[in-house]
């Protein structure tokens, strides 16, 4: 089956068998690895994908199934070569990973998360990433990264002098 | 073409069945996708119900304001069905028709006795929740047959309260048990309406008749409500497997049912 | 985040793992994202039996189905390689990747089916007829131990493959002269540590540079070599490539029967090979579970609570098969008193085979289960003397003034300050609070409960266990290398020789080596050289490659150091004992403003009678 695909502002024409999921066109068709194969039944999160913006499992849908939506994977964050975006940033600063499997998941899920609601609370993050399983790191790094991240960005193109802390933010 | 027998499916969020399929416990030769068929999603009120399209997702539910007013039971379940990813795409209809023992909305849905409609061919049919669930992973629904809509009657009394608990090894697992409690009081407290049941514990999700009968033209209090839900476990037998034992799941029901129905009862009492 | 005022530049600052910048972007470089041209997949076909004859198998079917190139059994594979290793001295459980004539666990691959894709792979894998006769089995270890229970090999005579006792001390002494005794019984269930991404591995066979590339999720010593042996290859026939980062392990992704399957395939077959398992496979024939282990304690102590001896009895229940499963009993002999000044021990460990999933290596390598029952051995006697858990643990353990200790098996524990370490976690868990909360919850009819466990872990990989469980077995440490050299920039390149799962390997290098020359980290490259251009590693086992990796790098780093200063001695005419280093600079510390070489020209302006090369191996 033929499928058109918006994937990171980009479109794009495959040709593929309609039982082929999302995350193996993603990788196999299109060549964007960062979404990865964890359990492909939907639990550890691994395969995370932005579509029209909210984090779904791409291993649990056809590729078929997946056009007129706009995809996001985590190649599509950096703003350039070599840069990193302030989620990304951030998930280096507080070392919010080790082997680096869940990663680009973890920081879709976070930047929709930020999308939405630019102050969480520590107890909506950790709500916000809990469909994502972290085997390596007990995730105390990565609920920082996601607090930093929106610490920084909260603070960005502020007034000097504004209180960028005035807002509600992680306990 | 669903008319053409059990190797074509109806797909809607996939939440359920695309894992099914993974694995080969499920192979389907065709899959009809229905997810984006505009008119089996819907929230609307619909005379004494509420009623909500098969296709909706089930995320809607948690922010949607008529949810929140008419439906209280069912907002309140919504944040324990699965993760915020799989209720992005998953939909009402999608649990409803999986029927699994331990579902939330399915529990909801008997609990206050909601009504399942679909089409079979030409023709739309309705049945009662309590006579759709038939077993686990089994519903009455027709193989081909979709289902179309759950319409959920809306209590209009002025005080109503709402619980609900549930217990598993981790937030979002599978319940080893659940009880939900619907209760409305009169201006004097003292209950007049009384709809509690029980899911994860049986095959299917159960309303406990008896409780909520006993309950009418009582204050609630937490020794009456003790006796008649232990005699209304005592007439059940419970699953047992490896995740809990029948005495466990009885003993466990019978305190979430308590909660359930203490909450619900406090939350009316504080209506004004 | 950072700390206190350290002595070091680099090491123990506020810095960032280099490896993390890869990851954020998606870059990493995964076994499944690895592309080679012509790559055929491979799907299992599995034994859905605890134990069955395998009469035939019927791939007919399977090979019909466009897309499909072969289809691999048990007794092909088996004429063609050599079994995989194993640890103990058992030549009649022989292991293979797929089973031969029998198949021993729910889960196990009696056939490899190669195709265009996983899924028609997969589509194939069912079409394979496998025709089964089901045989007698036993899963319970204790069941599998006696006498009388089926036999899951055979040729092997019985399912013990290692009954040892160790007699530490005068223990029946200490037991007829100790107040009090107590026997108990306490069990480890079977885990598995589940990295995210399964094991997986791809090879290609090259026939006319007769080279095997293999890159796969691993964390295994010796994997080329036991590659290369199970294939009948020589060693310099197999390149591991070690740039392929590994998405978690924690001991399990040894892989090796998924290597030797592929590898033979596409020697077989003539185009690269890969397997990913799924995460059926992976859970159930992927034999990445852990210590299952039932212990029998007995336990003689005063009245005061102090233990003076141990007996203790550890089965195990590897499963159908043994790699290095079974020497997860050995390691916890070297901390077999834990933290404790227990005087005297009888150890017994026992290995059983059983119609389960094969164990292999999982992090702490069987002490975990050893600390449990140690820590369940204190509460015991605390309980049995009505003692406070806490006050029974501390008149138990090794003081702070005993060190160096020697524990009755034989290690000598170093250092220690044990009650420090216990003051410290009273006080940020807030002992006392938690103590009242539990007490106010038990009080409204709610089992509440603390848990308290000390553990002391055997790290760096000390190996010197192996013999005493294998005499045929010489290894009683693992090394590790690091090269560094400097280019014709400047540029200083450390190169590490092995596969990492997010370690910090590469920022560990860096550090280290920065520190040491006076470079900043960031500047100094770390890479991965393949296994054929490596030198000497044993892979990160057993938390030793902060010890041996980082001390690989640092005495390397020292040596090339040195070298600078000599040169730079020799380049400015003065003794070495006038130089000063500084920054990858050697000056004259009597004319600083005169003379500065850099790292460069220190280097690529050898003189001519020091013998010196610009790489510096340890």
């Amino acid at each position: 089956m033929r499928v058109e695909l918006s994937v990171n502002g980009k479109p794009h024409v495959v040709e593929v068998e309609s039982r082929t999921s999302l995350l193996d066109c993603l990788r196999e068709r299109l060549l964007l690895n960062g979404a990865h194969a964890g359990c492909e039944h939907g639990v550890c999160g691994a395969c995370t994908v932005l579509i029209d913006g909210t984090p779904m499992r791409s291993c649990l849908m056809f590729a078929v199934q997946a056009d007129g939506y706009v995809i996001t994977t985590i190649e599509g964050l950096s703003p350039g070569p070599g840069e990193l975006s302030p989620v990304q940033d951030a998930f280096c600063e507080t070392h919010g990973m080790q082997c680096g499997y869940c990663t680009p998941a973890m920081i879709l899920t976070a930047h929709a998360l930020l999308a939405g609601n630019p102050a969480p609370t520590r107890a909506e993050i950790v709500e916000a990433i809990s469909g994502n399983i972290c085997r390596c790191t007990g995730y105390a790094q990565i609920v920082e990264a996601i607090a930093l991240a929106a610490e920084r960005m909260r603070g960005v193109n502020r007034p000097d002098g504004a209180d960028a802390s005035a807002q509600a933010g992680p306990a | 073409m669903v008319a053409q027998g059990d190797d074509v499916r109806i797909i809607a969020g996939g939440q359920t069945l695309v894992p099914l399929m993974a694995m080969r416990l499920a192979r389907p030769r065709l899959l009809i996708d229905i997810v984006r068929i505009g008119e089996l999603a819907f929230i609307r009120r619909d005379g004494d119900a509420v009623a909500i399209g098969a296709t909706t997702r089930q995320c809607l539910l948690e922010r949607d304001p008529i949810i929140g007013a008419d439906l209280p039971l069912l907002a309140r379940v919504m944040p324990f069905i699965g993760h915020a990813p799989t209720r992005a795409r998953g939909t009402v209809g999608g649990s409803l028709a999986n029927a699994d023992p331990a579902a939330e909305i399915a529990l909801v849905a008997v609990t206050l006795g909601a009504t399942l409609c679909y089409r079979d061919g030409g023709a739309s049919a309705e049945v009662s929740a309590a006579e759709f669930f038939i077993g686990p992973m089994m519903t009455a629904l027709p193989t081909t047959a979709c289902l179309t809509a759950v319409r959920f009657p809306v209590w209009r009394e002025p005080r109503v309260g709402i619980g609900f608990h549930e217990v598993n090894a981790r937030r979002s697992d599978f319940a080893f048990a659940a009880a939900a409690a619907q209760l409305a009081l009169d201006e004097n407290g003292i209950c007049r309406r009384a709809a509690v049941g029980i899911g994860a514990v049986t095959t299917v999700p159960l309303r406990l008749e008896g409780v909520g009968e006993a309950l009418v033209g009582t204050r609630c209090d937490a020794p009456l409500v003790h006796e008649v839900v232990t005699e209304a476990l005592s007439g059940i037998e419970p699953l047992a497997d490896l995740h809990a034992s029948a005495a466990y799941r009885r003993r466990a029901a019978i305190s979430l049912a308590g909660r359930a129905i203490t909450d619900a009862y406090e939350a009316a009492v504080n209506v004004n | 985040m950072s700390g206190p005022a350290t002595p070091f530049r680099f090491v123990s600052s506020d810095r960032r793992v280099r490896e993390d910048r890869r990851f954020v972007v998606g870059k990493g470089r995964f076994a499944a994202d690895i592309a080679m041209a012509g790559t055929r997949h491979v799907a299992l076909v599995s034994c859905p039996y605890p134990a069955a004859r395998i009469v035939a198998i019927d791939k007919a079917a399977a090979l019909a189905l466009p897309g499909v190139h072969y289809v691999l059994d048990g007794r092909e594979l088996t004429a063609a390689t050599s079994p995989l290793l194993a640890g103990l001295d058992i030549p009649n459980v022989p292991r293979r990747p797929l089973a031969v004539d029998v198949a021993r666990y729910a889960g196990e691959w009696v056939a490899a089916v190669v195709a265009d894709t996983r899924a028609l792979a997969e589509d194939a894998a069912e079409l394979v007829n496998v025709d089964y006769e089901p045989l007698p089995f036993v899963l319970d270890g204790e069941e599998a131990y006696a006498a009388g229970s089926p036999r899951v090999h055979e040729a092997h005579g019985t399912n013990v493959l290692l009954d040892r006792t160790f007699v530490w001390g005068e223990v029946e002494k200490d037991f007829a002269e100790s107040r009090h005794r107590l026997a108990f019984k306490v069990k480890w269930g079977r885990s598995a540590t589940v990295p995210i991404e399964t094991f997986g591995v791809l090879a290609s066979w090259d026939p006319w540079r007769e080279i095997l590339d293999v890159f796969a999720s691993i964390q295994m010593p010796r994997f080329p070599d036991q590659v290369a042996l199970a294939l009948k290859l020589p060693g310099s026939a197999v390149r591991v490539h070690n740039d392929v980062d590994v998405g978690g392990s924690y001991g399990v992704k040894r892989g090796i029967k998924h290597a030797v399957l592929v590898a033979f395939l596409s020697r077989r077959l003539g185009f690269p090979v890969r397997l990913m398992e799924d995460r059926l496979e992976n859970m159930r024939g992927g034999d990445a579970h852990g210590p299952e282990r039932n212990f029998d304690i007995e336990v003689a102590f005063d009245d005061a609570g102090v233990i003076r001896a141990m007996k203790m009895r550890a089965l195990d229940n590897v499963g159908a098969y043994a790699g290095r499963s079974p020497f997860q009993l050995g390691k916890p002999i070297s901390a077999i008193v834990g933290p404790y000044r227990i005087k005297s021990v009888q150890y017994r460990a026992i290995a059983v085979t059983s119609n389960k999933t094969t164990q292999e290596a999982v992090r702490a390598f069987g002490q975990s289960p050893t600390n449990y029952a140690i820590e369940r051995t204190l509460e015991e006697v605390a309980w049995h003397r009505g003692l406070d858990r806490l006050e029974v643990r501390r008149r138990n353990l090794i003081k702070a003034d005993q060190f160096p200790y020697l524990i009755p098996s034989g290690t000598s524990y170093d250092s220690g300050d044990y009650d420090a370490v216990i003051d410290k976690v009273l006080a940020q868990a807030d002992y006392a609070t938690l103590e009242a909360e539990r007490d106010r919850l038990r009080g409204q009819g709610l089992l509440a409960g603390i848990g308290i466990a000390a553990c002391l872990e055997p790290s760096g990989a000390n190996s010197t266990f192996e013999l005493l469980l294998n005499p045929k077995n010489e290894t009683t440490t693992y090394t590790e290398s690091c090269r560094i050299t400097v280019d014709v920039s400047g540029a200083v390149t450390a190169n590490i020789h092995t596969v990492s799962a997010g370690q910090g390997h590469e920022t560990l290098v860096g550090t280290v080596v920065g520190e040491v020359l006076g470079i900043d980290p960031d500047r100094i490259r770390v890479v991965r050289p393949d296994s054929l251009s490596a030198m000497p590693s044993q892979s990160p086992v057993g938390s030793r490659m902060a010890i041996m990796l980082g001390g690989a790098a640092f005495h390397a780093a020292q040596k090339l150091k040195a070298r600078l200063v000599a040169i730079g001695a020799h380049d400015l005419g003065i003794p070495e004992e006038r130089t000063a280093y500084e920054n990858g600079n050697v000056s004259d510390r009597a004319a600083p403003q005169l003379t500065a070489h850099s790292t460069t020209y220190a280097v690529f302006n050898l003189p001519r009678d020091l013998s010196l090369g610009d790489e510096i191996l340890l």
